[in-house]
């Protein structure tokens, strides 16, 4: 009998697979989404007892890790899943890591017979990482009862339970219309363990956001852009079609074209690097909610 | 007589674990890998039955794995190779190729000596499982 471990150390453990720094990441890159990152550090906590269990010669079946993604447009759904694959490799519960997104149109085909290699094909591409299937409620269209969908979603089923030590499928989708197709098909919410809803953001949040996107771009805010902002985010909340961090980095593409003409318009004089990045009050004041 | 084609066949035929870190080698030097097997074991047969298409920007051997499997249980009794292909500019051929399943039995080949004009002798293999027609050779 081979030689097992009688004590283990989950500290040890948990700073051998340096997932705390990836877990420190979201915290400090991804602003807002508490329970997300609650939920995030409570399945990496899993994951870790799980190995530790492992060492000590006790054997429990992986967990099933299969997600699901609920919440409005621009919650950052597709952001997490890519740090998931990230977290899921550094605990050692998938091999390679990396993130396969696909929406219908990748897993269901045009004609009979089609769906089933394309679906499988996408399967095999994301074998040792994760599959995120955005969008994922049009895969099934319950008005056309000889809809392709519905063979993928078999597919997809066998695949998640046959090969959950493979890859982990993430459905992400708006929150309602995932609540309807959960319904519709109970063995795929069945074999869903985890589902994560994604809230909105506060006001202030999305202004964290704007500000670290601006950072990315390499703008910044005057004080008066600044307070535009603060006045643009809670008018721009009410308007339709109200898509979260999406909308705000929209917001922020308009301010610099608008940017841009300013500086334009005052040709004939040489610019700073200060001007060719500072966002003015007036940039952001032209918006339409404005008005 | 055990027939000799391709990469490692002079070892002992290589057990799943060991296809599967050939893969991984092959995956992480960027090569796609396909599936073929033929019941047509002489060496200038070049054409074998494509299983699938060949499988293009896998990052895990799992996917190749369960094709193989599958593979396997549907022609048990047939020579099954995987092939390594090489993309990139200069190469675009094959870089590796392995077989990966043989028939219980192999029967080996008839050596024939035909001899054409004068005492000159022309020589030619023929597989003895050819001799039945296509499907029914290692039955």
């Amino acid at each position: 009998m081979s030689e097992i471990a009688e004590h283990i150390d989950l500290c040890e453990l948990l700073a051998d697979s340096h997932v705390n720094e990836v877990l420190d990441e979201l915290d400090a890159e991804l602003v807002g989404l508490k329970p997300v990152k609650a939920r995030i550090r409570d399945i990496a906590a899993l994951l870790v007892v799980e190995r530790a269990r492992k060492q000590l010669g006790l054997v429990g079946g992986s967990p099933s890790l299969h997600m699901s993604f609920t919440g409005n447009p621009g919650t950052g759904k597709t952001t997490v899943a890519l740090r998931m694959a990230q977290i899921l490799h550094r605990l050692g519960y998938v091999r390679k890591g990396h993130l396969v997104a696909v929406t219908r149109d990748d897993l269901v085909g045009q004609y009979i017979g089609h769906t089933a290699p394309k679906t499988k094909e996408v399967l095999k591409k994301a074998m040792g990482g994760v599959l995120f299937i955005d969008e994922a409620y049009y895969l099934y269209r319950p008005e056309n009862e000889r809809d392709y969908g519905q063979e993928a979603i078999e597919i997809l089923l066998q695949v998640m339970e046959n090969q959950r030590d493979d890859l982990v499928v993430i459905l992400a989708g708006y929150g309602d219309r995932m609540n309807a197709f959960f319904r519709s098909n109970p063995g795929l919410s069945s074999r869903i363990a985890h589902h994560l809803d994604f809230p909105d953001y506060a006001p202030q949040e999305l202004e964290e956001i704007a500000q670290r996107m601006l950072q990315a771009m390499q703008y910044r805010l005057s004080p008066s852009g600044a307070a535009a902002l603060h006045d643009y985010i809670p008018l721009r909340i009410k308007q339709p079609h109200f898509a979260n961090a999406r909308s705000i980095r929209n917001a922020l593409d308009r301010a610099r074209l608008r940017q841009a003409n300013r500086l334009f318009a005052a040709k004939g004089r040489q610019l700073t690097r200060d001007e060719l990045m500072i966002i003015e009050g007036e940039d952001i004041r032209a918006s339409r909610v404005f008005a | 007589m055990r027939i000799t084609q391709g990469a490692f066949s002079f070892l002992p035929d290589m057990t799943d674990a060991e296809i599967r870190a050939q893969i991984e080698y092959s995956l992480v030097q960027g090569w796609a890998i396909g599936i073929e097997y033929t019941d047509d074991p002489h060496p200038r047969n070049s054409f074998w039955e494509m299983w699938g298409n060949p499988m293009f920007d896998l990052r895990d051997s799992a996917g190749l794995m369960a094709e193989l499997t599958a593979c396997r249980q549907a022609h048990p009794q047939t020579y099954i190779r995987l092939i390594a292909f090489d993309a990139t500019r200069g190469f675009e051929t094959t870089r590796l190729a392995f077989i990966v399943n043989r028939p219980r039995e192999e029967p080996g080949f008839l050596l024939k000596r035909h001899e054409v004009g004068g005492r000159q002798i022309q020589y030619t293999i023929e597989s003895y499982a050819a001799q039945a027609p296509e499907g029914h050779r290692y039955d």
